[in-house]
């Protein structure tokens, strides 16, 4: 029988996608629903000194009106929940409504009730606010310089944590080293960007003392688990929904205080309460990427080995720590900056820095991108420097096939690899000596063409809980799913985490069907309702068909080995004689007595006939706790045309070969790999979000930032070679965020080779045309 | 003050009560509770919100409900002719054309009328006319190939398949 593994079938989501009938939670009606809306701080620092709500309680259809005051003794802070051991951490207070100082621009100030969305946005127009400016700044290295105006009244110099990463010694490598580069990099912040903004539904049963919310979240059960602390209400009466939902790219991660003000009001009124962000809302409030600016160094030998990492990071956190904020620029950070590489002394620091901006969290990739492009680009400054081609610097220094698993300076341990396969079949695909021949003949006729090759890495698939406890990650990162197969053998599997788009309604139902002898259709996956799902930690980190598909493997596993014996039981043989054939357990030998899946389903579910001591009932429950996290990789390569005369980057190839284990269904991998890459590519060439000297967002509707259109995006080939994973039963790693990874030091690497004729090293990404010709100005004017 | 207007939607006439500042995207998804066209920015710019306008796709939250009376209004809802899809959707869901799904019926009723006014588009063409829908899964690519392929459907006539 064909295995739907490895099959690329059609969506099982997909038929109420394009017919307009699937629900996200702007869609969610309720009997009595009525709206919430926010008065937002217009200044990025200030002390509040008062909050007149008069005027937008009388507003008509203002149904309540809440402050800061109101509720400041009432709710808890926003927790932040990574705590990030041995670095000095100090998360100070976020309020759900600011009441003595507002911090970023969008801080909220106060809620409005109203029966309409109209009326309450017409009302907090009339709530007026007295502001006394302090001074502000959102960049980070600025903010944590003495004498910079402090945040927080208990965080000194603005620094939320100083945390080190080290292995090997890198000062001597570095005092010894016969080559040493260095570069500052600037890594713009960036808008998340999910199409559909953040919503949340609240209804309280005052009978029953529930509270049920719907929410767009990557993960209810973290949702569930911080509602309940800054509602005080317990846990077990809070259901979270995330019903379908519209993208997140980590920005539905997090808690947010206006998601659990609606159910504040929601319990305050008696009444369902709806909050639905709007563009320009979700510039300002909903977390950024990124923010990073750095001072790394690379060190080797002159023949190209490289021998040492060293870097300084300012890591902007924005006004307050976020959920996961701490652990981004930290543990999803440093312990990667070996790379693909067998770099023997690392060395870094990263100062975790507040600022006026909005919170930072994570975004696609989540500081493995950060890391994969600093190193990536000294990968490729330091080629330069010695003179030789970074494709033979990549392979020179890459971990053997042959040394997995493999433990590098920073203490991690790789869990399986093939470096040289990928950067291989991808250097394959371009042809690269053709290419040279092309660059250099261009070159002449005055046309810069360039090359980048990326070799990334990533970590990813988190992870083993006992790690994440041992690192201050306030969760488990387990994952779970309860299979349940019905008397006429259909199955219902619950699971832990909670895809938005990624397709594990699919890849889910292919990996039980197959171990039941299913077509896909008797397979049925359920997600986003904690009052049906097991405990699971959500979907993000490239986790979810790593950890909860391993879950879905094991509780099928479980499943097939009851209908095993059962089989065995009702055939009258012995199980060690049976043997799964065409769907069928099967007596060997006697290939006409069988036992499908369905019928021992019904069996077990009627429980007529049951063999001593088996319970009945078709249904299991696992929980999946890896014992590594998994190390997905890849090459990358981009050819790019400059227009020295404008700036303008063309892409002229895009390759991407990933390795993320066996794909489950190759058609939804290759779409992961596509939008990762893209937004990749925004990040390389278009994206940023700039603040003026006051913070004040710029770059605050998107008719100002620059999300990437099909017009401007190029045609990915797109390939693959496959490892297995050992720590997991399906072998798989992740491919979310692969793309976002690779992609954007792959451009800046290819934009830096077409510019090498000038000398140019280096230009800060977003590459749009105005710094690309600027560079080219400043290197011809050197020159001159 | 509201007033009431008739709105011609999917083949059907609706009769509401609307504000005259209500757009008509406002109206479809709250009034008439037609969730399939959503909202993704404020701006204008990201073209969740499309509909067709007497055949001419339209980006509804451009539009006042009391401006679309005496018009004709296709939503996502009326693609399909009952179980059977239209051949942009099905060519979306054969071709990956979505993942979160946001943009996608936007996307699809600015392909249907693209593909009326150029039924053999090239890729570059494509790309094009779908520069005001934005995609923050997909990266595009195999939305320009479902388009690609629905124009072939709509070509040859073939009939679409039931979901």
């Amino acid at each position: 029988m064909a295995t739907l593994f490895g099959s690329g079938i059609k969506r099982r989501e997909d038929p109420r996608l394009i017919t307009g009938s699937a629900t996200y939670t702007d869609d969610v009606k309720l009997p009595g629903l009525c709206y919430a809306m926010f008065a937002r701080s217009p200044y990025a620092h200030a002390r509040l000194t008062a909050v007149n709500v008069a005027a937008a309680r009388q507003a008509p259809g203002v149904i309540a009106v809440y402050t800061g005051q109101d509720v400041k003794d009432r709710l808890t802070p926003v927790p932040c929940a990574w705590n990030v051991p041995n670095c000095n951490l100090k998360i100070p207070a976020h309020p759900l409504l600011a009441h003595d100082r507002v911090r970023y621009v969008g801080d909220a100030i106060a809620m409005v009730i109203a029966e309409t969305r109209a009326q309450a946005r017409d009302a907090i127009d009339l709530v007026d606010a007295d502001y006394e400016p302090l001074p502000a700044t959102a960049d980070p290295e600025k903010a944590a310089q003495p004498g910079a105006a402090r945040l927080h009244e208990d965080v000194p110099d603005n620094l939320a944590f100083t945390w080190t990463v080290a292995g090997g010694d890198a000062a001597a490598a570095f005092d010894s080293a016969e080559v040493t580069v260095s570069q500052r990099i600037v890594q713009q912040r960036l808008l998340p960007t999910a199409m559909e903004a953040r919503a949340a539904v609240a209804s309280y049963n005052r009978g029953s003392g529930q509270l049920t919310m719907w929410v767009t979240s990557q993960n209810p059960h973290i949702h569930r688990f911080l509602c309940s602390v800054m509602l005080k209400l317990p846990e077990h009466r809070i259901r979270i929904i995330a019903p379908e939902v519209g993208g997140g790219f980590g920005s539905k991660i997090p808690a947010y205080p206006d998601e659990a003000l609606c159910a504040f009001a929601a319990m305050e009124l008696g009444r369902p309460v709806k909050w639905t962000e709007d563009r320009s809302e979700n510039y300002k409030v909903t977390i950024h990427g990124r923010d990073h600016i750095e001072y790394v160094e690379m060190c080797g030998t002159r023949d190209g080995t490289i021998t040492g990492l060293r870097t300084k990071v300012y890591a902007g956190l924005g006004a307050y720590a976020s959920t996961a904020a701490p652990g981004i620029p930290t543990i999803l950070h440093g312990l990667v900056y070996s790379g693909a590489y067998t770099i023997p002394n690392i060395h870094g620091v990263i100062h975790g820095v507040y600022t006026n901006g909005t919170p930072v969290d994570a975004y696609r990739g989540a500081g493995r991108p950060e890391a994969a492009y600093l190193v990536e680009r000294l990968v490729d400054i330091y080629s330069r420097k010695i003179g030789m081609d970074p494709f033979q610097v990549r392979r020179k220094n890459f971990i053997p096939a042959d040394k997995f698993p493999y433990t590098v300076a920073t203490g991690i341990t790789y869990d399986s690899g093939n470096y040289v396969g990928a950067l291989d079949k991808a250097e394959g695909m371009l042809d690269l000596q053709a290419f040279r021949t092309e660059q250099a003949k261009a070159r002449k006729d005055g046309r810069y063409l360039g090359v980048g090759v990326v070799s990334y890495i990533e970590i990813c698939g988190l992870g083993p809980s006992q790690v994440a406890g041992a690192v201050g990650f306030g969760g488990g990162l387990y994952d779970s799913a309860i299979v349940r197969v019905y008397p006429t053998g259909m199955v219902r599997v619950y699971i832990g985490a909670s895809p938005h788009g990624q397709g594990e309604e699919t890849t889910f139902a292919q990996i039980v069907a197959d171990e039941f002898g299913y077509p896909v259709e008797s397979v049925e996956i359920i997600h986003g309702d904690t009052d049906n799902t097991p405990q699971g930690w959500g979907t993000y980190g490239s986790r979810t068909t790593a950890v909860c598909g391993s879950a879905v493997k094991v509780a099928a596993l479980k499943l097939k080995e009851k209908a095993k014996l059962l089989a065995a039981h009702l055939l009258e043989a012995n199980a060690a004689d049976l043997e799964w054939k065409d769907g069928q357990f099967r007596v060997r030998g006697s290939p006409d007595k069988g036992k499908g899946f369905a019928e021992l389903a019904l069996m077990a579910n009627v429980a007529w006939n049951m063999p001593p001591g088996m319970e009945p009932g078709m249904e299991a429950t696992a929980f999946f706790d890896p014992t590594n996290f998994v190390y997905p990789f890849g090459s990358h390569i981009c050819t790019v045309e400059v227009d020295v005369d404008t700036g303008q980057v063309k892409i002229l190839r895009y390759i991407a070969v990933d390795d993320c284990g066996p794909p489950i269904n190759p058609m939804i991998v290759d779409g992961q790999i596509h939008g990762g890459v893209i937004q990749g590519l925004g990040e390389a060439l278009q994206e940023i979000a700039i603040y003026d000297d006051e913070a004040q967002l710029l770059t605050g509707t998107m008719m100002d930032y620059a999300v990437p259109k099909a017009s401007q995006m190029p045609h990915l080939e797109v390939a693959h070679t496959v490892t297995p994973s050992p720590v997991n039963p399906l072998g798989v790693k992740g491919c979310g965020e692969a793309g976002t990874i690779a992609s954007a030091a792959c451009v800046v690497n290819a934009v830096a080779d077409a510019l090498a004729p000038f000398g140019i090293v280096h230009i800060d990404k977003p590459l749009t045309p105005a710094r690309v010709w600027a560079a080219i100005q400043q290197a011809k004017g050197a020159k001159a | 003050m509201k007033r009431p207007v008739t709105l011609h939607i999917n083949g059907r006439d609706h009769c509401v009560e609307v504000e005259p500042r209500a757009l008509l995207v406002h109206v479809l998804r709250d009034d008439l509770n037609l969730t399939g066209t959503h909202i993704g920015c404020d701006t204008s710019q990201c073209g969740a919100c499309t509909v067709l306008v007497d055949g001419q796709a339209v980006k509804s939250c451009t539009v006042l409900a009391v401006q679309a009376e005496d018009t004709r209004i296709t939503t996502i809802e009326g693609m399909a002719q009952g179980e059977t899809l239209h051949p942009l959707q099905m060519a979306f869901w054969e071709k990956h054309g979505l993942q979160c799904g946001f943009c996608t019926p936007g996307m699809i009723m600015t392909a249907v009328d693209f593909l009326a006014q150029n039924p053999d588009p090239t890729d570059e063409e494509i790309r094009h006319a779908i520069e005001g829908n934005y995609c923050r899964c997909t990266g595009y690519q195999n939305i320009v190939a479902a388009i690609k392929a629905a124009a072939v459907t709509l070509r040859t006539g073939a009939a679409g398949a039931a979901v």
